[in-house]
């Protein structure tokens, strides 16, 4: 016997899209309703970008050879990473859980796990999206040069990208709700984009403030990002210190995430 | 035969040192409506989770429609639909959009369209989740539990906080669900809801079944002039006459 009331019954198609992929639809759909997030994320590094081409003149000393906006792409490239990661996806993660959302999806046949892939496929498509927009604008608006190394330039973005998306999941396994997590997540972006060089470029930072930026998550990426910009490869050291993190950051996640 | 669509049998769960479910048993048979009754804190939801394949059993076994649903959970769920207590959906997903995704999660699922007339949610249908009543959400959330086609539904708490039109709306549909055939278990801590709608009910106190059977073989049992479940009800987890 089958309920009548939910007939006629649809067996699923050939072709039909496929539970994950409705699901990333749908993530999508929602980080877009927000607004709020794609102009923190989006918005603003492109109008920062737009300030710094106004205001560059040409390849600097100071900032080791590169113009201000060249210096600056990298800065904003991690801004963007950030920004979705620490921000956008544990307070949507964190809210999800608390409101039961989580709890609900296991009790389907899909499962919560797969929720949370389409959270991390959206989160780090929107940035890359973002990087590729904030190239583009540069090369064709400001004359940056696109990056030399482009190999280098992409396993950099995805190392990044791993580091800062798994930085999220921490928090958003030790916050207690949406709130919270966002909260947290804005008070680990700022010091990381401190160091990032968001305020100070790192080709200004003092010694020792420029040692403890190479160690840092962001300060490392924005190092490497800036060597393949020019066609170096980045330093090994600096690689090894970006995977450390996703690394360390994905085994706490993975030993506190709940899904209730 | 009539065919056995879940049976709990000798369930143990535990949260440290607290026992939530200390040896219960129960069959509920395809069909039927079965009402699981108790005070707060007795085990009612954690004996439903174990059946939903929500939480794993420290002893004891669950079997819906013959399948383990903790292990066999992908298979389980196929059948089995749920109305959780104080579950939501993201504030800006419109109630089309979550039945369609819902929907695409299973085997073979409702016509989408068709089930959210049904649930008299097609004016809202373009409607987010946020703009909706207590009561329109309480309707979506049993459509999302009906979208899979289940051959068991499990209502907790399904009209905890519903007005009464809403209830009794809620309760028609659950009728119309039995008239369907669909088995439907009944998590309530309303008697009257019990005895109007219940074939079967289950009283759990602490982790036990304190008393099973028809709502009026349990006001019989508990001998004096009990006029209703309810007074029946407290009669035989408090042991008051």
């Amino acid at each position: 016997m089958t309920a009548v009331i939910a007939e006629p019954v649809r067996p699923r198609q050939k072709g039909q899209r496929s539970a994950f992929s409705n699901l990333v639809r749908t993530e999508a759909k929602l980080l877009i309703r927000e607004v709020v997030p794609l102009l923190w994320g989006v918005g603003f590094p492109m109008v920062l970008l737009a300030i710094m081409g106004a205001f560059s003149h040409g390849a600097d000393k100071a900032l080791g050879g590169f113009s201000l906006v060249a210096s600056y792409e990298p800065i904003l490239i991690a801004f963007t990473m950030a920004t979705f990661a620490l921000q956008g996806l544990p307070t949507v993660l964190a809210g999800y859980r608390e409101r039961g959302i989580l709890r609900r999806l296991n009790a389907t046949p899909v499962g919560a796990g797969r929720l949370l892939g389409a959270q991390l496929t959206v989160n780090i498509t929107i940035a890359l999206l973002a990087t590729a927009g904030i190239l583009i604008v540069g090369y064709a608006a400001f004359g940056v040069a696109l990056p030399k190394q482009p190999a280098g330039f992409l396993l950099t973005l995805l190392l990044t990208a791993a580091g800062m998306l798994t930085l999220g999941l921490v928090v958003a396994a030790l916050a207690r709700n949406g709130r919270v997590a966002g909260a947290v997540g804005t008070m680990l972006f700022l010091p990381l984009m401190f160091f990032a060089g968001l305020w100070i470029p790192r080709s200004m930072m003092p010694a020792g403030l420029l040692r403890i930026s190479d160690d840092t998550p962001l300060g490392a990426s924005v190092a490497a990002l800036q060597d393949t910009m020019s066609g170096q490869w980045p330093s090994a050291s600096g690689l090894a210190i970006l995977a450390a993190y996703a690394m360390a950051f994905g085994a706490v996640a993975w030993r506190f995430f709940r899904w209730e | 035969m009539t065919t056995t669509a879940l049976e709990i049998t000798n369930l143990r769960k535990r949260y440290g040192q607290k026992v939530a479910v200390d040896d219960l048993s129960l069959r509920v048979n395809e069909g039927e409506i079965f009402g699981i009754l108790g005070p707060n804190g007795a085990g009612k939801t954690t004996t439903v989770e174990c059946a939903e394949g929500l939480r794993r059993p420290d002893g004891g076994t669950v079997q819906v429609f013959g399948i383990d649903p903790y292990r066999d959970r992908t298979e389980a769920r196929q059948l089995v639909g749920v109305q959780l207590q104080e579950s939501q959906l993201p504030d800006k997903l419109t109630v089309a959009e979550a039945v369609e995704l819902y929907a695409s999660f299973y085997d073979r699922h409702a016509d989408t369209e068709v089930l959210i007339g049904r649930l008299g949610l097609y004016e809202k249908r373009s409607a987010r989740y946020r703009k909706l009543s207590g009561g329109q959400k309480q309707r979506l959330s049993i459509a999302l539990a009906l979208v899979g086609n289940p051959r068991l539904v499990v209502f907790d708490e399904l009209t905890t906080g519903l007005d009464p039109a809403a209830r009794r709306e809620s309760w028609k549909l659950v009728e119309e669900l039995r008239a369907d055939g669909v088995t439907v278990l009944l998590v309530t801590h309303y008697a009257d809801e019990a005895e109007r709608l219940c074939d079967r009910v289950a009283l759990i106190q602490a982790g036990r079944v304190a008393a099973c059977g028809r709502p009026a073989e349990l006001i019989e049992a508990s001998r004096a002039s009990h006029a209703t479940l309810d007074d029946a009800i407290v009669a035989l987890t408090t042991g008051e006459a």
